[in-house]
């Protein structure tokens, strides 16, 4: 399981990769592993570690034992729990507030963006129709255009349209994924063969019924690539939610704790000292959802990712 | 590569179409728009929309007297004088030269040794570095200020301990570099997987008949791997250009550890929002946005064209 993972485990369901990469199964397997190699590799592997490791450290200990005692290791007293039923119940619990808004922000843009990314990465892959090449780039220059660039503007759109300080501000937005639909047409013209679709239609089945029960299910593994990094994306976003709230019961989790560190900085080691333990161990909880599915989820984004980086 | 894969793409679409029954290939061409319709409504209004709406605002002025007044390009005349906007531009093209050459290298030599079959313990070192991306920007942002602090963070206390100067990362001098370190750290291993992902689905016969031609692991990195990944590392370094030169959530947390450092015009997103925010200066502001898009849209194209007229020469 630690060594090299065959090409066959990481890209079992992808369409166009798996294909090609049949020859790689036959990988030499006598070729000899190098301890420095991965010597250094485990070197480069601590550097990415190691911040996470300290929050690890540092979500156990009191503000005080913060610091008292080394970064790196255990303090005397750890109380890991402690802090977590701290941050839950720290303003009325309003750090759950956050975690369920990100979940929810993040899970209907995700969705939203993957489903519109697919059906038109589809429509733009498997139909001609007038405006077809042109629509497709104009969606491909605009993979260039910085997304803060637009912040600003749909920020004086939206307070114009009643849109700002709700949470349609933040879910709108994240649903136009521009490079997501390139990546679902590259992957549906290989992924989706004609035959498949003549087939169904010539048993009568409606375009709408191909699209969900044959179209979706072949482009897997490229959905749940733009999937995941609209989910990150929008877990992840700052600037957008900043700008969009101001009620911190609509805040996304990296807006809040973001507030709570501006609180914890500017209390400095008087009053709200303890809201510096707080700020850490907010910070490690926040980070756990996507690692683990970002772990659970890897064949998929793997092998989704492969088909959009290949062809340029 | 590309020419191949989008010429068989384009055949396939020729003979897909007009080789079924005359019912099927009309419903195909009333279908298309159909599928391509959702997303390209919402890309008109929430994309498009706010572009222009952008380029709209910035020929106009807000007066004291005479309320908004169009003025034409006189924001942008303002703006292309205006000293902490030029700063801050010039800070983030500083960044990206020194930040992203070292982050690519680095994701290259990673996706180099992962794909080498050298490596004991692949998958782990391969997920561990992936990780980071996962960390929102923020929370990598106070990780990072907290282990760069004076305070507690843990360079600091092993300094004392040892008796040798105490670094300061977040004074004016490092600040750069500790900002290029954290983007660093966020974003290695997404571009190295990118690049792995590439260097996959080379067929291992290219290998094998350059083995047996006498070429050793260097040789074959440097002509058969390097070139295959050309498209994979335009990709990443196209993102790269995108990324640094809108740099906004490091800097802005920042801020809050080291306000005399760091101020409100460090770079030209951060200039932008200031601005619309506590300035109350919309359509400068938005001077500001187009402008900088317009920078990064012609960086953009600069990368591209350079890559193209290497490939060709």
């Amino acid at each position: 399981m630690t060594i090299l993972t065959p090409p066959a485990a990481v890209e079992p369901t992808a369409g166009r990769t798996a294909g090609k990469d049949r020859t790689r199964r036959h990988r030499p397997s006598s070729r000899r592993r190098s301890t420095p190699l991965t010597i250094a590799m485990l070197a480069a592997l601590a550097y990415f570690l190691l911040p996470l490791f300290w929050l690890l450290i540092a979500s156990t200990k009191s503000t005080q034992d913060l610091f008292n005692s080394f970064g790196l290791w255990f303090s005397h007293a750890p109380q890991l729990l402690t802090n977590v039923k701290e941050t839950f119940t720290q303003d009325d619990g309003v750090f759950l507030r956050w975690l369920l808004n990100t979940v929810m922000y993040a899970g209907v843009s995700a969705v939203g963006a993957a489903l519109l990314a697919a059906a038109g990465g589809y429509g733009f892959a498997k139909f001609r129709f007038r405006g077809n090449r042109a629509a497709f780039n104009l969606v491909l220059g605009a993979v260039m255009v910085p997304t803060t660039a637009l912040a600003i503007p749909t920020y004086l759109l939206f307070a114009k349209a009643g849109l700002v300080n709700t949470p349609w501000a933040i879910i709108l937005p994240s649903l136009v994924n521009p490079f997501g639909l390139y990546l679902m047409r590259v992957y549906a013209e290989d992924a989706v063969p004609d035959s498949i679709l003549e087939a169904a239609r010539i048993d009568g089945a409606r375009e709408a019924r191909i699209f969900f029960r044959i179209v979706l299910r072949l482009l897997g593994p490229g959905l749940v690539t733009v999937l995941l990094f609209t989910l990150v994306a929008t877990w992840n976003n700052y600037f957008l939610p900043l700008i969009m709230l101001n009620d911190p019961d609509l805040y996304p989790i990296t807006v809040g704790l973001s507030s709570w560190a501006a609180q914890a900085q500017n209390g400095g080691a008087g009053a709200s000292s303890d809201m510096l333990a707080l700020v850490v161990t907010g910070s490690l909880i926040s980070i756990l959802p996507l690692v683990v599915a970002f772990l659970m989820l890897q064949r998929y984004w793997q092998s989704g990712l492969a088909s959009g980086g290949v062809k340029q | 590569m590309t020419a191949t894969a989008a010429a068989s793409a384009k055949g396939r679409r020729r003979d897909g179409p007009t080789s079924p029954r005359r019912g099927g290939k009309s419903r195909r061409i009333s279908a298309g728009p159909l599928f391509v319709a959702p997303f390209m409504v919402l890309f008109l209004l929430l994309f498009l929309a706010p572009l222009g709406y952008a380029a709209y605002l910035s020929l106009f002025q807000e007066r004291l007297i005479g309320g908004t007044v169009f003025v034409g390009l006189d924001n942008y005349a303002q703006a292309l004088g205006d000293s902490q906007f030029l700063h801050g531009v010039g800070r983030v093209a500083l960044f990206f030269l020194i930040q992203v050459p070292v982050m690519l290298l680095l994701a290259l030599l990673f996706a180099l040794a992962l794909d080498s079959g050298l490596l004991r313990l692949a998958r782990v070192i391969r997920l561990g570095i992936f990780v980071p991306y996962a960390v929102p920007s923020v929370v990598a942002t106070l990780m990072w200020g907290y282990l760069y602090g004076p305070d507690f963070g843990p360079f600091a206390q092993l300094s004392r301990d040892l008796d040798l100067p105490v670094p300061d990362f977040l004074s004016e001098g490092w600040m750069l570099g500790s900002l290029a370190n954290i983007v660093t750290w966020e974003f290695v291993g997404y571009n190295m997987i990118i690049l792995y992902a590439a260097l996959r689905t080379v067929p291992t016969e290219l290998y094998e008949a350059a083995a047996v031609d006498g070429a050793g692991a260097w040789r074959i990195a440097w002509s058969i791997k390097l070139p295959a990944l050309r498209p994979a590392l335009l990709l990443t370094l196209l993102f790269s250009v995108i990324g640094s030169f809108q740099l906004f959530n490091e800097p802005k947390l920042l801020m809050n550890v080291a306000p005399d450092v760091i101020s409100s015009s460090y770079t030209a997103n951060l200039y932008a929002y200031s601005l619309s925010f506590t300035g109350q200066q919309v359509n400068y502001a938005a001077t500001v946005s187009f402008l900088l898009g317009l920078v990064i849209v012609i960086a953009s194209y600069g990368v591209l064209l350079t890559a193209n007229r290497r490939s060709t020469s």
